[in-house]
C-alpha cells in the first residue's frame, strides 16, 4: 500500500480483467444531445461497473432542470450568478461524452456561472444541499480569467438525485483550485461530468473528495490545450458498506510542454463497498515535451469490498519527458501495524493511524486549512463508526 | 528490581519449505540495568529472539516462557507487551506514510503512560532527546521513517527508546549500517537511557564494534538457536579475533 512497499505487501482485491479498449480515448463520441448516444445496456465500458438500475432514470428519464438554491460566501475577486444556457461560456470547456451528461446538458434551464478574476481571490465556498430527491439536472461553469488566482470549493450535503455538468475554464496564466466534496446522505445519487480547459501557462488543481452518498460518480476530463498548461488532479474516497464511488480522470495532453500529475487514494470497508478508478492519459501527436504521471492506490480495510483500478496510457508522440502510471490495491501492511503496536499503540488505534496517514497525502494537497481539518475529522468519524460496528 | 526471564524458549517460523524450528530452547535472565550482548553467526536465531519477545505474528512460540517481573509476556498482544515495559529497536524500521514523527511519538507516549503527556514537559523532553541524538527539529514534521537514511532510522529508534522509557529493550543490530560517528551518537543515547531509567538491554549484534561504546556485562554466543557459550566482555574480544568457526564445527545447522 505504501508507494515504496514491496510487492508482497500488496494483495489484489479485484481487478478488471480482459478489458481491451475498442477505441482511442480521443475518438469517444461527444454531443450535447441525448439521441446521439446509443441506449445504455450496462455492457459499455463507461457503465459496466456502476449499479445501473439505481441511476438509469438519470440517463434516460426526465429531469427537472430548474435552478436549485445554494449558499455561498461573498469572496473578494469572485462573482456568482445564474446565466442563461445560451451564455457564451457554456460549452467552452467541453461537451458530454456520455448519455447521462447529455441528458443533464439538454435539461437545464439556467447555468450557475462562477467567475474568479482577482489576482489574489479569497476562497469561495459554494454549499449545495437542497437538491432533494426529485431527478434533477444542473450545470456549472467556473471561469478563471487570465492571470487570476483562486480556490472554488463545491460542498455537497443532504439528498440528491442529480446528473450534472461542471465546466472549468482557465485563461492564460490562471492558477485555479477546484475542490468538489461529496458528503451526501446515504441515499444520494450523483453523476457529475467535469470538463476543464487549461490555457497557456495556467495551472488547474482539481480535487475530488467522495465520502458520502449511495452512488457517486465524478469524472473529470482535463484538456491541456495550450503550451505549458499544467494540472494536478487529486482524488480521495472512502467507501463504506454498500457505497459505490467512481472516478475516471482523463488527462488530455494536446499542446506541447504540458504537465500532469494524477494521484487518487481510496479506502474501502464493509460488505459491498465498491470503488472504481479509471485513469486515462492521452498524449496527443502535438504534445511534445509532455510530462505526465498518474497513480491510484486503494487500501482495503475489511473483508467484502471491491476496488477496480485501471490506468490507461495512450502516447501518440515519442518526444516526451515522461509518462508513468502506478496502481495498487492492498490490505493493511502487517509490518506497519506491528511497528506501531510494538510502541504500545493498540491495534484499533494503529489501524486508524495508518488509514489517516494513507489519506493524509491527498488531504494535505487541498490547500484549504479549514477544509483539510474538517475532512480529517470526517474520516476519523468514519473510522470510529466502522470500528464500533465491528468492521475490521 | 525488574527482571526479564527467558526460559526454554522454542520458536518456529513458516517458510515456503514448511515450518522451520529456529530457537531450540533459549535461557536468559536480564536484570535491571544489565547489558547482555547476544552475538552469533548469521542464521543463528538472534533476530528471531528479538521478534519473538516483541510478539511479531510471523514467529510461532512452540514452548517456553518470557516473563517480565514474573508476568508471562507470551500470551499478551504486541502492544500489551510494550505497555508492560518491553521495547524492540528494529533493524529495519518501516515507513508509516502520512504519520508525522511528532504525532507518532505523542500517540505512543500516551499509549504507554495511559495518559497524554503534559505538553510543555513533553516538548522539552522531545527537543532535548533530539538534540542529544543530533536530530534536526524538522524531523518532527517528517513522516515516520519515510525517506530517512539508515542512520536516521536508527537514531529515530533510539529517540523512541529514550522517550518511552521501557524497562527492557532489545536492540536488534542497531549498529548495522552506521558509520563511526553515528554509532557513537546512537550508543550515547543507549547509555543515557540506561543511566536515567535503569534500562536492561539485550544487545543483538554481529560485531564487537558497538561493544566499545555500550559496555556489556555479559556476552552470550548464539549458535543454531540456543546459547552455546556465555561469559563476560572478554568473550566478545575473543570472538572478534577468532570468529565463530569453533562453534560451527560441531553445531547442527539446518
Amino acid at each position: 500500500m505504501a508507494p515504496d512497499s514491496t510487492a508482497t505487501a500488496e494483495v489484489v482485491a479485484s481487478t478488471a480483467t480482459a478489458f481491451v479498449p475498442v477505441q482511442t480515448r480521443s475518438e469517444r463520441p461527444s454531443s450535447t444531445s441525448v439521441e446521439d448516444f446509443e441506449a445504455v445496456t450496462g455492457r459499455e465500458f463507461e457503465w459496466k461497473f456502476i449499479p445501473l438500475d439505481k441511476i438509469k432514470h438519470l440517463i434516460d428519464g426526465e429531469l427537472d432542470g430548474s435552478p436549485v438554491a445554494f449558499t455561498y460566501s461573498e469572496s473578494t475577486g469572485t462573482a456568482v450568478e445564474w446565466v442563461d444556457r445560451t451564455h457564451a461560456s457554456v460549452g467552452s470547456a467541453g461537451i458530454p461524452e456520455d448519455r447521462a451528461s447529455a441528458n443533464a446538458w439538454s435539461s437545464v434551464e439556467k447555468v450557475l456561472h462562477v467567475t474568479v478574476s482577482g489576482e489574489e481571490s479569497a476562497e469561495l465556498v459554494i454549499r449545495r444541499d437542497r437538491f432533494g430527491t426529485e431527478p434533477r439536472a444542473a450545470h456549472l461553469v467556473i471561469e478563471a480569467t487570465a492571470n487570476a488566482h483562486g480556490t472554488v470549493i463545491l460542498e455537497h450535503y443532504g439528498e440528491a438525485n442529480l446528473t450534472e455538468n461542471v465546466e472549468i475554464v482557465l485563461g492564460d496564466g490562471a492558477q485555479l483550485t477546484v475542490v468538489t466534496v461529496q458528503e451526501w446522505d446515504d441515499t444520494a445519487l450523483h453523476l457529475s461530468s467535469h470538463f476543464a480547459r487549461v490555457g497557456r501557462d495556467a495551472t488547474l488543481r482539481h480535487v475530488i473528495v467522495s465520502l458520502g452518498g449511495d452512488v457517486v460518480r465524478v469524472n473529470p476530463a482535463i484538456h491541456l490545450v495550450e503550451q505549458n498548461a499544467s494540472t494536478d488532479a487529486f482524488g480521495l474516497y472512502f467507501a463504506d458498506a454498500g457505497q459505490y464511488f467512481e472516478q475516471r480522470p482523463y488527462i488530455d495532453h494536446v499542446a506541447a510542454n504540458t504537465r500532469s500529475r494524477v494521484n487518487y487514494k481510496g479506502a474501502l470497508q464493509g460488505q459491498g463497498a465498491h470503488t472504481v478508478w479509471v485513469g486515462d492519459v492521452l498524449i496527443g501527436p502535438h504534445a511534445d515535451g509532455t510530462d505526465s504521471y498518474e497513480q491510484n492506490r486503494n487500501l482495503v480495510l475489511s473483508e467484502g469490498p471491491r476496488a477496480d483500478s485501471i490506468p490507461n496510457l495512450e502516447i501518440e508522440t515519442g518526444n516526451i519527458v515522461g509518462a508513468g502510471h502506478a496502481s495498487s490495491t492492498g490490505r493493511f501492511d502487517d509490518e506497519q501495524l506491528f511497528y506501531l503496536q510494538s510502541r504500545g499503540i493498540s491495534e484499533e488505534e494503529a489501524r486508524r493511524l495508518v488509514v489517516r496517514g494513507f489519506l493524509a497525502e491527498i488531504i494535505q494537497q487541498i490547500g484549504s486549512p479549514a477544509l483539510e481539518a474538517r475532512l480529517s475529522e470526517s474520516i476519523e468519524a468514519e473510522l470510529l463508526r466502522a470500528q464500533a460496528a465491528g468492521v475490521r | 528490581m525488574s527482571v526479564l526471564t527467558i526460559e526454554d524458549l522454542q520458536v518456529s517460523v513458516e517458510t515456503e519449505q514448511g515450518t522451520k524450528q529456529i530457537l531450540r530452547g533459549v535461557d536468559l535472565t536480564v536484570g535491571e540495568g544489565e547489558t547482555h550482548a547476544i552475538m552469533g553467526p548469521n542464521g543463528s536465531g538472534k533476530s528471531t529472539l528479538a521478534y519473538a519477545i516483541a510478539g511479531h505474528p510471523k514467529y510461532h512460540v512452540e514452548g517456553g516462557s518470557v516473563k517480565l517481573d514474573g508476568v508471562e509476556m507470551l500470551d499478551k498482544t504486541v502492544d500489551e507487551r510494550a505497555r508492560a515495559g518491553l521495547f524492540l529497536a528494529m533493524q529495519y524500521p518501516v515507513e508509516i506514510p502520512g504519520v508525522s514523527v511528532s504525532n507518532f511519538l505523542r500517540t505512543a507516549k500516551t499509549a504507554i503512560d495511559g495518559e497524554a503527556p503534559a505538553i510543555r514537559g513533553w516538548i522539552k523532553d522531545l527537543d532535548a532527546s533530539m538534540k542529544a541524538l543530533r536530530m534536526d527539529k524538522s524531523f518532527r514534521e517528517r513522516n515516520v521513517n519515510e525517506g530517512f537514511s539508515g542512520g536516521e532510522k536508527k537514531r529515530n529508534e533510539i529517540l523512541q527508546l529514550e522517550l518511552l522509557k521501557p524497562k527492557f529493550a532489545v536492540l536488534d543490530e542497531t549498529d548495522s549500517g552506521l558509520d563511526v560517528d553515528a554509532l557513537k551518537i546512537v550508543s550515547e543515547g543507549v547509555n543515557r537511557a540506561k543511566e536515567n531509567t535503569g534500562l536492561g538491554i539485550l544487545l543483538i549484534t554481529h560485531y564487537n564494534r558497538i561493544l566499545r561504546y555500550v559496555k556489556p556485562d555479559f556476552v552470550h554466543v548464539f549458535v543454531a538457536g540456543r546459547v552455546a557459550e556465555q561469559g563476560g566482555p572478554e568473550l566478545a574480544v575473543r570472538l572478534e579475533n577468532e570468529g565463530y568457526d569453533r562453534f560451527l564445527a560441531g553445531a547442527i545447522v539446518e
